[in-house]
C-alpha cells in the first residue's frame, strides 16, 4: 500500500534518505589510543592527538577499520580495497583539529542493500550507497555557565560510521523499519550499539515530496535527530511543510534544517548559501587504506548469523511462526536463549511460554532478557518438570513468577512450597467424594445429561487439591466415579 | 685547536679518549653562545641548565662506559621540535607560551642517543620562509659577512640552525626541510644539510607546516657529521603513518664509498636564465671534481622542473592552511578574547600570525576552495605527480642515473632587507630544491666554494628514494674535492 500525503492540490509521495552515524564499538578511537567509554569524567579520556596539540599525528586503529568492514559485509556490501582519508576543514571550538578526518571521495564501503519489513508483511529493499568512517567531534556544552561555553573532548576522535542510504524510503513507516533493522543488524555485528538516547547512532534526514511519475524535488536535510520515534515524526511534518510551500506557488529551498520535537516542526538552521565550504583534500598524514582481500575472508569467517538467516532458520529448524520468530530475532540474546531453552524440548512449547508468561513476567519487573534473573536452563528447567508431570501447567505459571520474582530455581521452589503435583489415586479420590459430598445438586443435573458439569467437577477437586492434582488423574477418576 | 672547531666526529674521538670532557665541550658551547647569540639571534630559547645536566650524565654514562653514539655533543634544535618542558614557539607569537608535555620522536632519539641540548633555534615562522626574516622573534644575522658589511640573511626556515653551527656556537643542528629549508640556509651558510626520504625520520611531534613535504634531517659542519647525526635521527615511528618501515643504513661509512663507477645526472632544467656565473662556473667544477673522482657524468632532463615553484606554492600553503588551523586561541598558545567564538578566532589569529603566516593561509585556503580546488590543487597535484616520475625516469634502474648534481640555490646570501619587497622574488630562492621536495627524494647541500664577495655556496646532490648511501658518497667525494676551508667572520672560534 503507497503512503501519500494529501495536499491541496491532491496526493504527494514523499522521499526520503537517510545518513545514520553510527559510533563503532572499540575500546580506543579512530586516531588515538584514547579510550572511548561513554559516560566518563568530561576530558579524561583526551589524548593529545585529540586535542589537536602541535606536532600530533594520527595513526588509524585497526580494530575500526574492521568493524566497518563487519558492517560493510553485514549490509551486503561492496568492500572497497583502496579507500583514502580526507580532512573536513571548518573551525569550531569542539573541533581542536580544525578540521575532521573523514573519507571524502573514497569510502571503505561502497553499494549495498537491506531488506525491510512492514507492518503489511511487505518486504522492500533498501539501498546503501555508502559507507565511511570519520572521527567524531568533542562536545560544546552552553548550559553549565552564565558566559561560557564549556567543551568535553571525551568524544573528539571517536570512530563513527557514517551510513548514507539511497532515497529509496517512501513513507515514515519505512524510514522507521530501516533504522530499526540497521540497528539490530549493527547490534547483531557487534559494531555499534545503536543507543540513540547515548548519541551513538544519529541520523541526519532527507527529505522531498513529489507528485506521482514526478523526478525528485528538491531536498531539505533535517539534522542530528535521535530517536527512531522523531525520525518519522520529523519525516510527516517537513513533507507537509515543503507541500504547502509547494502548494502556495512558492519553491523549496534546499537547506539545512532542525527537527524541534516539542513543536513537532522542523525549522530552518542554515541554507545553501551559507553552507560551509568544506575545502575537502586528502589527508597527507595518513596513507592510503589498503586491504588484504584474505584479511576481509578471514572477518567474514566470523560474522554472526544476521537476523535475517536466523529468522529464517527459526522457521525452517523449530516450526517457528514469522511472527514467532520475528520477535526472537530482535534481540541476539533472545534467539539465543530461546534456543538453549529449545534444546531437546518442545520448541513449540518453549515459543510459547516465553511470548506468553515469561515476556510478561519480564515487563512486569522492568527486566530486560539480558537482565533476566531467571536463566535458560532454569526456563527449560521448569518445561521439565511439567513434562515430567512433578507439576502441572498452572502451578507451573505461579512457580514461574515466583522464579521472575525470586530468581529462586524451579524444583526448589516447587519443593520448598509443596508444589508438587498430587498422583496418589487415594488422595485424589478422596478430593473426589469430598466434592461430590458437597454438590449433591450439580450432581443430580450431570447425570440427568448436563455434561458440561464435568468441567465444573474438576474445577473443584483441583481447587480443593490447592491446584496440585494430576489433571489427568483427576479427569480419569472423576470419569470413573461419576460415570 | 679549537674545540668549537671540530666535526662532531672529531669531538667524539676527543671524547673517546677523555682529551675532553663534554661538560668542558657543553660549557665551551655555552660560552659562545652567550657571546654570540645576542647578534646572531641564532637561538629563541637557550636552555644552559639542561645543557649542563646533560653533559653531566654524559660523562658519567661515559666513565660507566656506556656512553651512547652522540654522547657529550652539544646541539641545536629548530623551534620547530616539540621539546618536553621546554618552550615550543615555531617562530610564532600564536604558540606563545607552549611547553609541550612530550618530545618530538627526532629529538627524544637524539637525547636518548646522548646529545646535548642548548637550546631552540630560530626559524622562519612555522617554517614559511627563506631568509628566517618571517621569524616573530626577530631575524637571524648570517655569521658570514660580505664586503659592505651590511648584515646577511642565513636563508631559511632553518636559519638559527644554520647560523648556530656555521658560526660554532653549535657542533650540529636538526633542521626541518619542506622547500629548502635545511639545503638552502647549509648553502647560504656554508655547512652541510640533508633533506633524508620523506618518511626516513618521524614527523611526530614537529610542528606540522605541509604534512606532505616536511621532513626532518641534519645540519653540521661536514657530510660525516650529517652522517653521523641522520644515524640517530631517522627509523621506523608507528606514532607516524608515513614514517618508512626500513632499516637505517650505516650512513657514516657510505660517506667515503667514493664515486667510481657511478652515474651521476647533470639536469638541463637546472641551467636557469640569468643564472649567476659564479654559481655556474661552481657547478662546473663539480662536474670535473665527480669525474676525476671515477664518476660518468649524463646530461639528463628533468622537464616539468619549471612547474615546481608553482606547484609547490599550491600545494605547500594548501596544507599549511589546514594544518594551522588547530591555532585558535582555545586549547594552547596565545588567546585575545573576543565578543563570541568567531570574533576570538579573528582576533587570536589576526595577532597571533605574521604576513607572510597569514599569505600563506589565505593562499592556501583560496586553492582548496569549492570552484577552484580542480584548477589548482587538483591540477597541482597530477604535476607533483609528473615531477616524481621525472626523478624515477632519471634514476631508473639499468639506464638512469645513481645521483644528481646541482646548485643549491640561485645565489649566495643576500642581506637583510634585499629580496623582501616581493614574495615572489623570495620564493625563487627555492627553485633548485623544491623538485626534491615534492618527489619525496634525498637531497644534500654541501659548500663547495666562494662567491666573489667571499660568500659560500653550496651544490645540491639529489639521491633515489631510501638511498642516502649514495648521496653521501657523492657529496663525501665533493667534499675532498672542494677542500672547503673557508671561515665565516663571526664564529665562537674566534672569539677574544
Amino acid at each position: 500500500m503507497s503512503y501519500f500525503l494529501t495536499g491541496k492540490t491532491g496526493p504527494w509521495e514523499i522521499v526520503v534518505g537517510l545518513e545514520v552515524h553510527a559510533q563503532v564499538i572499540s575500546r580506543s578511537k579512530l586516531f588515538s589510543g584514547a579510550a572511548t567509554e561513554f559516560g566518563a569524567e568530561p576530558n579524561s579520556q583526551v589524548s593529545f592527538v585529540d586535542a589537536g596539540f602541535p606536532g600530533m599525528l594520527p595513526v588509524l586503529n585497526r580494530e575500526c577499520v574492521a568493524q566497518a568492514v563487519r558492517t560493510g559485509l553485514g549490509l551486503n556490501a561492496k568492500i572497497n580495497l583502496v579507500s583514502r582519508f580526507d580532512r573536513k576543514n571548518y573551525f569550531y571550538a569542539d573541533l581542536p583539529q580544525g578540521y575532521q578526518i573523514s573519507q571524502f571521495e573514497h569510502p571503505i564501503i561502497g553499494t549495498g542493500a537491506i531488506d525491510i519489513e512492514l507492518d503489511s508483511g511487505e518486504i522492500r529493499t533498501i539501498g546503501i550507497t555508502r559507507l565511511h568512517l570519520e572521527q567524531d567531534a568533542g562536545k560544546s556544552m552552553h548550559d553549565q555557565h552564565p558566559d561560557k561555553s564549556l567543551i568535553d573532548l571525551n568524544r573528539s576522535g571517536v570512530a563513527l560510521m557514517e551510513i548514507v542510504s539511497e532515497p529509496d524510503m517512501r513513507s515514515p513507516e519505512e524510514a522507521g523499519a530501516y533504522l530499526r533493522k540497521l540497528r539490530m543488524i549493527l547490534r547483531y555485528l557487534g559494531t555499534c550499539d545503536g543507543n540513540m538516547d547515548e548519541g551513538s547512532m544519529r541520523a541526519d534526514v532527507n527529505v522531498s515530496v513529489r507528485k506521482a511519475g514526478e523526478a525528485f524535488r528538491t531536498r531539505c536535510e533535517v539534522k542530528n535527530v535521535n530517536s527512531i520515534r522523531f525520525v518519522m515524526q520529523a519525516i510527516e511534518a517537513e513533507a507537509l511543510r515543503q507541500i504547502d510551500v509547494w502548494e502556495a506557488g512558492a519553491i523549496v529551498q534546499q537547506e539545512t534544517r532542525l527537527f524541534d520535537p516539542a513543536r513537532g516542526e522542523t525549522r530552518s538552521m542554515r541554507s545553501k548559501e551559507d553552507a560551509h565550504d568544506y575545502r575537502y583534500f586528502p589527508e597527507p598524514d595518513l596513507l592510503p587504506l589498503v586491504l588484504d582481500q584474505a584479511w576481509i575472508e578471514a572477518l567474514r569467517a566470523e560474522l554472526p548469523e544476521l537476523p535475517d538467516a536466523k529468522r529464517a532458520r527459526l522457521i525452517r529448524d523449530y516450526g517457528l511462526t514469522p511472527y514467532e520468530s520475528a520477535i526472537f530475532v530482535q534481540e541476539q540474546a533472545t534467539a539465543d536463549f530461546f534456543e538453549t531453552v529449545a534444546q531437546g524440548r518442545d520448541a513449540k512449547q518453549v515459543a510459547n511460554w516465553m511470548l506468553g508468561d515469561f515476556f510478561a513476567g519480564l515487563n512486569r519487573t522492568g527486566k530486560t532478557i539480558e537482565t533476566s534473573p531467571v536463566s535458560a536452563d532454569d526456563l527449560g528447567a521448569l518445561l521439565d518438570l511439567m513434562t515430567d508431570a512433578t507439576i502441572n501447567g498452572k502451578i507451573a505459571k505461579e512457580v514461574l513468577e515466583i522464579m521472575v520474582d525470586t530468581g529462586e530455581k524451579p524444583a526448589a521452589i516447587v519443593e520448598s512450597r509443596g508444589l508438587r503435583q498430587v498422583t496418589d489415586t487415594g488422595a485424589i479420590d478422596a478430593a473426589i467424594d469430598q466434592v461430590i459430598a458437597a454438590n449433591p445438586d450439580k450432581l443430580g443435573e450431570y447425570q440427568s445429561g448436563k455434561e458440561k458439569l464435568f468441567g465444573f467437577f474438576v474445577g473443584q477437586v483441583m481447587k480443593a487439591m490447592q491446584g496440585k492434582g494430576n489433571p489427568a488423574l483427576v479427569n480419569a477418576a472423576l470419569k470413573a466415579k461419576i460415570g | 685547536m679549537n674545540p668549537l672547531d671540530w666535526t662532531i666526529a672529531e669531538a667524539l674521538d676527543a671524547l673517546a679518549a677523555r682529551r675532553i670532557s663534554a661538560v668542558e665541550l657543553t660549557e665551551a658551547h655555552l660560552s659562545a653562545i652567550s657571546a654570540l647569540n645576542p647578534r646572531l639571534n641564532a637561538f629563541i630559547t637557550e636552555t644552559p641548565e639542561l645543557a649542563r645536566a646533560q653533559a653531566q650524565e654524559a660523562d658519567a654514562a661515559r666513565a660507566a662506559g656506556a656512553a651512547p653514539k652522540l654522547s657529550g655533543i652539544p646541539l641545536a634544535i629548530k623551534d620547530l621540535f616539540c621539546t618536553e618542558g621546554v618552550r615550543t614557539t615555531a617562530g610564532s607569537k600564536i604558540l606563545d607560551p607552549f611547553i609541550p608535555p612530550y618530545d618530538s620522536t627526532v629529538t627524544a632519539q637524539l637525547k636518548a642517543a646522548g646529545a646535548i641540548t642548548l637550546g631552540k633555534a630560530n626559524l622562519d615562522e612555522f617554517a614559511m620562509g627563506s631568509s628566517n626574516i618571517t621569524s616573530a622573534y626577530g631575524q637571524v644575522e648570517n655569521p658570514w659577512q660580505r664586503a659592505d658589511g651590511k648584515p646577511l640573511a642565513p636563508g631559511g626556515s632553518s636559519g638559527g640552525s644554520a647560523a648556530a653551527v656555521a658560526a660554532r656556537i653549535a657542533m650540529g643542528a636538526t633542521g626541518t626541510d619542506t622547500g629548502g629549508s635545511i639545503r638552502q640556509p647549509a648553502a647560504f651558510t656554508g655547512i652541510a644539510g640533508i633533506k633524508p626520504t620523506y618518511g626516513r625520520c618521524s614527523r611526530f611531534g614537529i610542528v606540522a607546516f605541509a604534512s606532505s613535504l616536511d621532513q626532518a634531517g641534519p645540519m653540521a659542519r661536514s657530510t660525516e657529521d650529517c652522517a653521523i647525526l641522520l644515524d640517530a635521527m631517522s627509523g621506523f615511528d608507528p606514532r607516524d603513518s608515513t614514517s618508512a618501515e626500513r632499516a637505517v643504513p650505516d650512513f657514516r661509512a657510505a660517506c667515503a664509498r667514493g664515486v667510481k663507477g657511478l652515474r651521476i645526472g647533470i639536469p638541463a632544467e637546472y641551467r636557469v636564465d640569468g643564472m649567476d656565473p659564479t654559481i655556474e662556473k661552481l657547478w662546473q667544477a663539480g662536474i670535473e671534481w665527480l669525474q676525476s673522482a671515477g664518476a660518468t657524468i649524463v646530461d639528463i632532463s628533468l622537464p616539468h622542473t619549471k612547474f615546481g615553484l608553482p606547484v609547490y606554492y599550491i600545494v605547500a600553503p594548501a596544507e599549511a592552511s589546514s594544518n594551522l588551523a588547530r591555532y585558535d586561541g582555545v586549547r594552547f598558545g596565545a588567546r585575545v578574547d573576543g565578543e563570541d567564538l568567531i570574533d576570538l578566532y579573528e582576533r587570536t589569529r589576526a595577532a597571533g600570525f605574521g604576513a607572510e603566516v597569514k599569505r600563506r593561509i589565505m593562499i592556501g585556503t583560496y586553492v582548496l576552495s569549492a570552484g577552484y580546488y580542480d584548477a589548482y590543487y587538483l591540477r597541482a597535484q597530477k604535476i607533483r605527480a609528473l615531477i616524481l616520475h621525472d626523478f624515477h625516469t632519471a634514476f631508473a634502474q639499468t639506464t638512469g642515473v645513481d645521483a644528481i648534481l646541482t646548485p643549491t640555490a640561485p645565489s649566495a646570501a643576500f642581506a637583510l632587507g634585499e629580496k623582501m619587497d616581493d614574495p615572489v622574488t623570495m620564493y625563487l630562492n627555492d627553485v633548485f630544491t623544491v623538485p626534491a621536495s615534492l618527489a619525496g627524494v634525498p637531497a644534500m647541500s654541501i659548500p663547495a666554494g666562494l662567491d666573489q664577495n667571499g660568500l659560500p655556496l653550496g651544490l645540491q646532490v639529489i639521491g633515489r628514494h631510501f638511498d642516502e648511501e649514495t648521496v653521501f658518497a657523492v657529496a663525501g667525494a665533493l667534499e675532498a674535492a672542494a677542500g672547503f676551508s673557508a671561515l665565516p667572520a663571526l664564529r665562537g672560534s674566534a672569539l677574544r
